[in-house]
C-alpha cells in the first residue's frame, strides 16, 4: 500500500486511511479527504511540490509532506 | 403569506466554505448598508449589514469563510463564540444561514452539520445551482432539507435569484423556533462510545462549558478549545481528555476520524437519492484552463508575466496619478499659503508645510493601493490566486514564507504599504505576520531618489559604465536577500510554531464580479485613508514641528520672517526671469522652425531667411538680461539657503542630529547626514530634501533628482561632493565608504511612518510596528557600520 505522495500524475486510487500529525489529519478530513473517497493525481508544481489532487467534486493542492499522511490503494 | 408576529429584528449569521459566493450573497443582500469593524483582541474583521423584507428588518453578520468550526486559534474561535452567543458585545444570532456550493455539496455540508449542533435554527442556501446544472448535477432541495432538518433554498447569488424564498425561509425559521414546543433540529449521530465520554466530561466540567465546546474539546487534538478550557478550569482537565481519547481509540472511535466518519455517513444518507451526479465526471473549463496555467513551463511563464504586469502597474502606471495628486495638493497648499490674511509664522508653515504636505503624503499612496487591490481582487475572484500559490509555494516555503506571500512581496518592491495590506490573502496568521515583518526590506521606490542621488553623484564620473547599474542592483539584492533570511530567523525564534497546514482548495475558474472588485478596491482605499492615514499625517506634523522650532536666531529675529522678507525682495525679479525664459523658449521654437524649413530647401522670402539669425540675437540678448537679473538674485538666494541651513541646524531635529553624531561617526556620517536620516523618519525621500536644506542649497526635490540627467551637476550633487567635516577641514565627508554605508543604511532601514502605520493597522497592535522599526534600524546600523569599517580599511 502506498501513500499519496508516491503516486504519479494520472494515477487513481481510493483512500484507505489517514494518519499522522493530528492537525494535518483533521484539516484533511475537514476538506473532504476521507476513507473510501476516490482520488486522482492531477499535477505537481514546477519544483516538484506541492501536488494537486482531485476528489469527487473538487481539487485540492497539498504539500507532499501532507500527502504522505494519506495511505491509498491504487485503483485497477 | 402570513408570518407569525414578527420579531423586532432578526439577526442572521452567514457561514460557509470559502469560494461559495458567501461574500457575493452578503453584498447582494446588504447592499451599501454594511460596515466593517473588528472584534476585540483578534485580527478578524466583522462585516455587518442589514436588509429588510416585507417590513421585517434583518441584521446580517458575515463570518469568515471556513471549512469547519473546529477552532485552532483565537481568530477561528470568534465564529464559534458568536454563534453560541458568547462573543463579547454581540447578540446571539436568531438564525444561521449556511451557504453551500451546489456543485460541491457533500464536503460543504460538513460545516453545516457542525452548525446544526449548535442550538440555533439553520437555513441552508444552496448557491451556484447554475454551475451544478452545467455539470449535470441535480438536487432535490425539498427532500434534502427534510432529511437534514433544515430548509434548503436553491439560490444563485450572483444573479440575485431565489432571494425572496431565502428571506422568507430565514424569517420562518426564526419564528418557528420561538413557538412553544418547537422541535430540536437534527444532527449527525455519533457512536455511543463517543457520547458516553462527552457526558462524562460534561459532568466533570460542569455547566461552565457548553455542550458543543465539550465535544470540540474531545475531538480537537491541540485545538484552541483545549487552551480555553485549561485557562478556566485548570490543567487537570487535559489529563481526563487524554484518557477519554485513549478509551475512544480502543473502542474504535478514535478522534479525529470519528467526527469525519459520523458526519460523512449522515451526509451520504441524506444525499442518497437527493443528489444526482452523472456517472462520469464531465471535463470542465477549469480542467482545460488548468492544463495550461499549472503547466510546468507555460504555467510558470504566464505566472511571471502576470506578476510583471502587477509590478509594472504599481511601479509605473500609478505614477502619473500619484504626481497628479501630489501637485494638486501642493497647489492647494500654495493657494492657501498665498491667502492675504495668513501671516508668516508657525501657523502658516504648519498649514502649508505640515498639513498640506501631510495630506499629500497620505493621499499619494492611494493610486497604488487601488490598482494593486483591483488586481488582487480580480485574481482571487477568478480563482487564479490559488494556482499562483501552488506554483510559488515551494520557493516561498524555503524562504520561510507561504506561497501566497509572493504578491505582497513583489508589490513591496514598488511600495510596502499596498504590499502589506495585500497580506490579507494569506490565511495562516503566522505566515501572514512573517510576511508583513519582512516586506519592508524589499527596496521600495521611495529609496530610489536616495540611491540615484548618491550613486549618481559619487559613482559615475571616473568609474566604469557598469558601476552605477551594478551598485543599484546590489542595493536591491541587499533587501531581496535579507528578507528570506530574516523570515527564516523569525520562524525559528519569535514566531516559532508548527508548520501550518498548507492544504488548499483549487476553486473552479469564474469571471470576476466587477462589483466585488470595486468593493474590494473601495474597502482597501478607505481602510488605508482612515486608519493609516491618520498616523502618517500625525508623524509628518511632528517632524515638521521638530524642524521648525525653535525659529529665532541669536538676535531674537525669526528665521522664517527673515527668509520671507528676502523672498519678497526677489519675487519680482524671479518672475521677470520666468517671463524671459518663456520668451526664450518661444523664440527658440520659432528659430528652429525656420532653420528646418530653410534646410529642407523650402522657398522663403528674404525677410524670412534672416529670421533664424534675428531670433538668435534676440535670444542672446534675453539671456544676457537674465544673467544681469541673476547677479542680483543669486546672492539673495544664497543668503536664503544659508539662513535656512542655520535655522534647521538649530531646530530640535538639528540639535538631535548633533547629539547623535558620536553614534553615527563610526558609520562615516557627520551630524548633517544624521539629521537628514532622522528627518526622513516619516518618508525616505525626505532625506534628499533635508540634505539639500542642511547643505544650504535649498530643499531639493526628490523627483528632480530622480529624473536629472547629470545628478553630480545639480546644486545638491555639487554641495555633497565638496562637503567637508566641520572639525577637520580638508577631509571630505562623502568618501566611497561613507556613500556605501549610507546606501546600505537606507536599503535596510525602516524610515517610513506609513509602513509602520499600516503594520499597526494590519496586526492590530503596537508591538509589531515597534519591533519592525527596531530590528530594521538595528540591521541598517550594523550593515552600514560593517560596510564603512571594512570599506575605509580597504581604501
Amino acid at each position: 500500500m502506498a501513500s499519496l505522495d508516491q503516486l504519479t500524475v494520472g494515477q487513481r486510487a481510493s483512500i484507505e486511511a489517514i494518519a499522522g500529525n493530528p492537525a494535518v489529519v483533521q484539516r484533511l478530513m475537514e476538506m473532504g479527504v476521507f476513507e473510501g473517497e476516490p482520488v486522482e493525481v492531477v499535477n505537481f508544481a514546477p519544483l516538484g511540490d506541492p501536488m494537486e489532487i482531485r476528489l469527487r467534486d473538487y481539487c485540492l493542492s497539498l504539500r507532499k509532506q501532507e500527502a504522505a499522511c494519506i495511505r491509498v490503494k491504487l485503483a485497477k | 403569506m402570513a408570518v407569525a408576529a414578527p420579531s423586532a429584528t432578526i439577526t442572521v449569521a452567514l457561514v460557509g466554505n470559502p469560494n461559495t459566493g458567501k461574500t457575493t450573497l452578503f453584498n447582494a443582500l446588504a447592499g451599501m448598508r454594511q460596515r466593517v469593524g473588528n472584534y476585540p483582541g483578534v485580527t478578524v474583521e466583522t462585516k455587518k449589514g442589514s436588509m429588510t423584507h416585507e417590513g421585517q428588518t434583518f441584521h446580517l453578520i458575515d463570518l469568515p469563510g471556513t471549512y469547519s468550526l473546529a477552532p485552532r486559534s483565537p481568530d477561528e474561535m470568534v465564529a464559534v463564540d458568536l454563534i453560541l452567543g458568547h462573543q463579547e458585545g454581540e447578540e446571539r444570532p436568531d438564525v444561521v444561514l449556511s451557504i453551500v456550493d451546489a456543485s460541491n455539496l457533500e464536503r460543504n455540508l460538513y460545516l453545516t452539520t457542525q452548525v446544526l449542533e449548535m442550538g440555533v435554527p439553520v437555513v441552508i442556501a444552496l448557491n451556484m445551482i447554475d454551475i451544478a446544472q452545467a455539470h449535470g448535477i441535480h438536487i432535490d432541495a425539498r427532500e434534502l432539507g427534510h432529511r437534514l432538518g433544515a430548509k434548503v433554498v436553491p439560490i444563485q447569488a450572483n444573479k440575485s435569484r431565489g432571494f425572496d424564498e431565502l428571506k422568507q425561509a430565514v424569517a420562518e425559521a426564526c419564528n418557528a423556533a420561538k413557538r412553544p414546543g418547537a422541535a430540536n433540529g437534527k444532527s449527525p449521530p455519533f457512536p455511543d462510545s463517543f457520547e458516553k465520554e462527552v457526558r462524562a466530561l460534561q459532568t466533570e466540567i460542569g455547566n461552565g462549558v457548553e455542550p458543543f465546546l465539550v465535544r470540540r474539546l474531545l475531538l480537537d487534538v491541540g485545538g484552541y478549545t483545549e487552551e480555553r478550557v485549561v485557562e478556566k478550569h485548570g490543567a487537570a482537565i487535559k489529563a481526563q481528555v487524554q484518557a477519554a481519547r485513549q478509551r475512544l481509540d480502543a473502542a474504535g472511535s478514535g478522534v479525529p476520524a470519528v467526527e469525519a466518519r459520523s458526519r460523512y455517513n449522515w451526509i451520504r444518507e441524506a444525499t442518497k437519492g437527493t443528489l444526482n451526479r452523472p456517472a462520469v465526471r464531465p471535463v470542465t473549463w477549469t480542467d482545460k484552463i488548468d492544463k495550461v496555467l499549472t503547466h510546468k513551463v507555460w504555467g510558470s511563464l504566464i505566472f511571471l508575466v502576470m506578476m510583471f504586469l502587477v509590478f509594472q502597474s504599481i511601479f509605473t502606471w500609478a505614477k502619473p496619478l500619484m504626481d497628479l495628486l501630489t501637485s494638486g495638493v501642493q497647489s492647494a497648499g500654495n493657494w492657501v499659503g498665498d491667502l492675504p490674511f495668513l501671516e508668516t509664522g508657525p501657523l502658516k508653515s504648519l498649514i502649508v508645510d505640515g498639513l498640506f504636505k501631510g495630506v499629500g503624503s497620505v493621499v499619494v499612496f492611494l493610486p497604488q493601493i487601488l490598482i494593486l487591490f483591483a488586481f488582487i481582487a480580480i485574481l482571487e475572484d477568478c480563482g487564479y490566486m490559488a494556482r499562483a500559490a501552488f506554483l510559488m509555494d515551494k520557493l516561498m516555503a524555503r524562504a520561510g514564507l507561504s506561497g501566497k506571500s509572493f504578491i505582497p512581496m513583489l508589490s513591496s518592491l514598488a511600495c510596502a504599504i499596498p504590499g502589506i495590506m495585500a497580506t490579507r490573502v494569506i490565511e495562516n496568521s503566522r505566515d501572514r505576520l512573517t510576511t508583513i515583518l519582512v516586506a519592508p526590506l524589499m527596496s521600495c521606490s521611495a529609496r530610489l531618489p536616495v540611491y540615484i542621488l548618491l550613486i549618481g553623484t559619487f559613482m559615475t564620473v571616473g568609474y566604469g559604465w557598469w558601476v552605477p547599474g551594478l551598485t543599484m542592483f546590489a542595493m536591491y539584492m541587499v533587501g531581496i536577500i535579507m528578507a528570506p533570511l530574516v523570515a527564516l530567523v523569525l520562524k525559528r525564534t519569535l514566531l516559532r510554531g508548527e508548520t501550518p497546514v498548507f492544504v488548499m482548495e483549487m476553486p473552479l475558474y469564474k469571471f470576476p464580479s466587477i462589483r466585488l472588485v470595486l468593493r474590494r478596491m473601495f474597502d482597501a482605499g478607505w481602510a488605508f485613508l482612515y486608519r493609516a492615514g491618520t498616523m502618517i499625517f500625525a508623524s509628518m506634523i511632528v517632524v515638521w514641528a521638530l524642524l521648525y522650532f525653535p525659529y529665532a536666531n541669536d538676535h531674537g529675529e525669526s528665521y522664517p520672517e527673515l527668509i520671507a522678507a528676502l523672498q519678497e525682495k526677489i519675487k519680482e525679479p524671479k518672475e521677470e526671469i520666468e517671463t524671459l525664459e518663456r520668451e526664450i523658449t518661444a523664440k527658440t521654437k520659432e528659430m528652429k522652425l525656420w532653420q528646418e524649413r530653410i534646410e529642407r530647401g523650402e522657398r522663403v522670402t528674404s525677410g524670412q531667411s534672416v529670421l533664424p539669425f534675428i531670433r538668435k540675437q534676440e535670444i542672446e540678448t534675453l539671456k544676457a538680461q537674465i544673467e544681469t537679473i541673476k547677479e542680483k538674485v543669486d546672492p539673495v538666494e544664497d543668503e536664503i539657503n544659508q539662513l535656512t541651513g542655520k535655522w534647521k541646524s538649530q531646530s530640535i531635529l538639528g540639535q538631535l542630529g548633533h547629539f547623535i553624531e558620536p553614534a553615527v561617526r563610526p558609520l562615516g556620517w557627520d551630524w548633517r547626514i544624521g539629521t537628514a536620516a532622522l528627518a526622513s523618519f516619516p518618508a525616505r525621500e525626505v532625506v534628499v530634501g533635508t540634505l539639500g536644506i542642511i547643505y544650504d542649497v535649498g530643499e531639493a526635490d526628490p523627483r528632480e533628482i530622480r529624473e536629472a540627467e547629470d545628478v553630480a551637476g545639480t546644486p545638491l550633487g555639487r554641495a555633497l561632493q565638496s562637503a567637508e567635516w566641520d572639525n577637520q577641514p580638508g577631509r571630505k565627508v562623502f568618501t566611497i565608504p561613507t556613500v556605501l554605508s549610507l546606501l546600505v543604511f537606507f536599503a535596510l532601514c525602516a524610515q517610513c511612518a506609513s509602513t509602520l502605520a499600516i503594520i499597526k493597522r494590519e496586526t492590530r497592535s503596537w508591538r509589531w510596528p515597534i519591533f519592525t522599526f527596531v530590528y530594521m534600524t538595528a540591521l541598517a546600523y550594523i550593515g552600514a557600520l560593517i560596510v564603512y569599517q571594512i570599506g575605509s580599511r580597504l581604501s
